[in-house]
């Protein structure tokens, strides 16, 4: 930036120094005692600083090595080295996904920013608040097809909620901060900011401006109208077969526990997304557990069965409506929601109540009042009753060892505690069965983009925000390797967490499908593994393996007292498939149901069964 | 032809916006009738009019993804309020000198001007409602038409209420203005 004249106003007010502390930022942020002059890449790192950022994950490269080569100014700012850029968005999620705050991935320009793109849509259809860096080759090339240059703000543009392309180095700080804003405000997402190398190299004048972001067009919150709200107090109080959804949004608004205030109010029982399963503690008598695809058959066919739905924080995924056509025809239906697209989208709502789920419970909650629903209650028992096979304490030990019981047991061992990181796959939906989570946010996973490969990575960013909680990452043996390379990530850092590989020698979910639809025939799903243990020992940490259930309980105790990451390759059963199943766009009470035999008859192989025992 | 419905949107008028627009209604598969970009008498801000197959909902949800692009200031459907709706094409027929007086005519009838004059051809320069221009084109036919421009539709609604409105997302609720 050319010397622009300092006005009489800057020169008086102190914060032209760079390290007066401000509101967002924590005192003494800045190591380095910055003039009003910066490098692009000064003024990158300071506003990160200022916006609350610690910890960030990335990869070097040609583009952004102005960058990092200011990094070693700014020690308050952890630059965590993945092995691949998927891993530096994953892990930012991650790390998102366990704090609350806003994940950071950097990257270069060309297959640097590429690579992150995985990670990016998962955000976006997960809503997690990420910003990601990367460089761009300089402002006079662009366009130009040089050497790794990919125009990443074209290429983000359907998967990010915003994108920046910043080719000023005075331009720098605004980008930022808005990114940031953005990313968290309304229904978070990701955004990229794409700086090219000349806005890193060149200096401007940099003085921090901390008052709030104003972007004319960007309109996050909304509030429902009081006649809406009315209405909705009266269709709660007149229904007689009410069901409450808790989606992602009830933990996205920290507003689990006006979620328990309300049901114990209401009386309501709560049906959960896959993301939104830590809302409502499964403990409680009113909890029914997941809904939809791998839902439990009295979760779908209480829906399907009843006259009101109020549905927080959810989108209607297909995965969680199956058929739309015959999806809870009998229900008016109420759709707390902060993003208005989403209103109407899959499914016609009765009530849209537009806004953050915390400000409606709280503006319902005062009107809502008791009403007598032991007719429903009790029906939803009997639907239940049946289906107890999921009560996994009664599975004799046949010597077999089946992936519900490695997660049954991981639960019991953990006492629900531990964060649980899953990947995607049979696994995944096992572990949203039988890790039954009572406390929030314990759970991240990969919802609506089902990205394989999540877990590690996403795992070790949650480690970086809770450094003390046990951390416990499930995986299938397909996803596990595909991002395995961040096993040395983690040793670099001297950063543990818990491995649970459920091994079968397949791409499970695939099988799964090739076994109900596709004639059983097993067409590139049989997949074979390192040995794992020797893996473990290649990174210096400890593996072990697990055939049977009753060493179950010995390697879990073993990988929590041990003081590094630990892999247990649990050998489980093969054939094994996620019961009840609605197939994908069948009616959402035509299940699949689980074999009775896995609980009637221990002896016979319970397996590998048709699926259509129901 | 299913329904069309007309959107009315302001823009920030910066690099980029276009595509971001585009972009939306391609991922979300709506189909575009027509859509007209320009600049307003306020810098930096530009106004699209779009036309879009669709009933009131689809045009309701498009809406509400327009407003979830940043650059986007403001969205209204007016395809149900009173509205100027404008569309301008350039013709170029080929019309022998004999016949000149007769093709001028006709323009004179359509309330159109004629903007060029060569030995073989004439452009004319016609604006209306979309009806009346596809009327125009169909008299001009028998003459040759050797080229056709169309601006694709803008439109305003008539009386006071003329800047779409701030408030959106149907009657579900009130955006708030985030604090300053």
């Amino acid at each position: 930036m050319t010397a622009s004249p300092i006005s009489s106003k800057q020169i008086a007010a102190p914060a032209i120094v760079v390290n007066q502390p401000s509101a967002s930022a924590t005192a003494d942020s800045s190591a380095v005692e910055l003039t009003q002059v910066c490098t692009g890449s000064e003024i990158l790192w300071e506003t990160l600083i200022r916006e609350g950022v610690s910890v960030m994950f990335g990869y070097p490269g040609g583009a952004i090595m102005p960058a990092y080569d200011a990094l070693p100014k700014f020690p308050q700012l952890h630059h965590v080295l993945v092995r691949h850029e998927q891993g530096a968005a994953h892990a930012a999620e991650g790390y998102s996904r366990a704090s609350g705050k806003v994940g950071v991935a950097v990257a270069t320009s060309g297959p640097g920013a590429t690579n992150l793109t995985t990670g990016i849509a998962n955000a976006m259809l997960d809503s997690i608040p990420i910003v990601c860096i990367t460089g761009q080759v300089a402002s006079p090339l662009l366009g130009s097809d040089a050497f790794q240059e990919v125009d990443i703000t074209g290429v983000t543009l359907p998967i990010t909620k915003h994108n920046f392309l910043v080719t000023r180095p005075e331009d720098i700080m605004q980008a930022v901060r808005e990114a940031f804003y953005i990313a968290m405000s309304g229904r978070p997402g990701p955004v990229v900011v794409d700086i090219t190398k000349d806005a890193l190299q060149k200096s401007a004048n940099f003085k921090w401006d901390d008052t709030p972001v104003r972007l004319p067009g960007y309109r996050p919150e909304h509030k429902p109208l009081p006649t809406d709200l009315q209405r909705a107090v009266e269709m709660i109080h007149s229904a007689k077969k009410p069901i409450i959804f808790a989606g992602h949004g009830v933990l996205r608004a920290g507003a689990t526990g006006l979620l328990l205030e309300l049901v114990r109010k209401t009386d309501i029982p709560v049906a959960a997304t896959l993301l939104g399963l830590t809302g409502f503690p499964a403990s409680n008598p009113r909890a029914l557990g997941m809904m939809g695809m791998h839902g439990e058959a009295w979760v779908n066919k209480a829906i399907q069965e009843s006259d009101l739905i109020v549905a927080l924080g959810m989108r209607f995924d297909d995965r969680v409506t199956g058929n739309l056509k015959t999806y809870a025809q009998k229900a008016k239906k109420i759709h707390v929601e902060l993003d208005p697209a989403e209103v109407n989208k899959l499914v016609h709502v009765d009530l849209p109540l537009i806004g953050d789920v915390r400000e409606i419970l709280q503006m319902l909650l005062p009107f809502v009042e008791y009403r007598d629903r032991t007719d429903w209650l009790t029906h939803i028992d009997t639907l239940r009753g049946k289906s107890a096979v999921i009560d996994i304490k009664h599975m004799p030990d046949n010597g077999k060892l089946f992936a519900a019981h490695v997660i049954h047991d991981l639960w019991r061992l953990t006492e629900g505690k531990a964060i649980v990181v899953t990947d995607v796959g049979q696994h995944q939906m096992w572990e949203a069965q039988y890790y039954r989570h009572d406390f929030p946010n314990k759970l991240i996973t990969s919802g609506g983009l089902g990205t394989m490969g999540f877990a590690l990575p996403a795992a070790m960013g949650a480690r970086f925000a809770c450094p003390d909680e046990e951390i416990w990452v499930i995986a299938g043996d397909g996803g596990f390797q595909m991002t395995q390379a961040e096993l040395q990530t983690l040793v670099q850092e001297g950063k543990k967490v818990n491995i649970a590989i459920i091994n079968n020698g397949y791409l499970g979910m695939v099988r799964q499908w090739q076994q109900f639809f596709y004639g059983g025939r097993y067409v590139a799903t049989p997949m074979s593994s390192p040995d794992y243990v020797k893996l473990a020992d290649a990174h210096g940490l400890v593996g072990l393996r697990v055939t049977k259930r009753s060493e179950v309980a010995d390697a879990v105790r073993r990988a929590r007292e041990l003081p590094g990451t630990v892999i247990i390759d649990f050998r489980v059963e093969q054939l094994d498939s996620v019961y009840p199943m609605v197939p994908a766009g069948a009616d959402l009470d035509a299940m699949i149901r689980r074999p009775e035999a896995v609980v009637e008859e221990a002896e016979h192989n319970p397996i590998y069964e048709t699926g259509k025992d129901d | 032809m299913a329904a069309l419905r007309t959107l009315v949107a302001y823009v920030e008028d910066k690099p980029g916006v276009l595509n971001r627009v585009a972009s939306l209604f391609r991922r979300r598969g709506y189909n575009i009738a027509s859509l007209n970009v320009g600049r307003t008498h306020d810098s930096g801000v530009s106004r699209m009019t779009i036309v879009v197959e669709g009933d009131a909902g689809v045009a309701q949800l498009m809406e509400a993804n327009l407003y979830k692009l940043v650059n986007v200031l403001s969205v209204q459907d007016i395809t149900d309020c009173p509205a100027v709706v404008r569309d301008m094409a350039l013709i170029k027929i080929e019309v022998p000198a004999e016949r000149r007086a007769e093709a001028l005519q006709l323009v004179e009838v359509f309330h159109a001007r004629v903007v060029d004059i060569s030995p073989g051809t004439l452009i004319a320069e016609i604006t209306g409602s979309p009806d009346k221009i596809e009327a125009f084109v169909e008299v001009l036919k028998p003459y040759g038409i050797s080229e056709m421009v169309q601006t694709g539709r803008i439109a305003m609604t008539r009386g006071v209420e003329g800047e779409a409105s701030r408030i959106s997302h149907g009657q579900n609720s009130e955006t708030v203005v985030t604090a300053a």
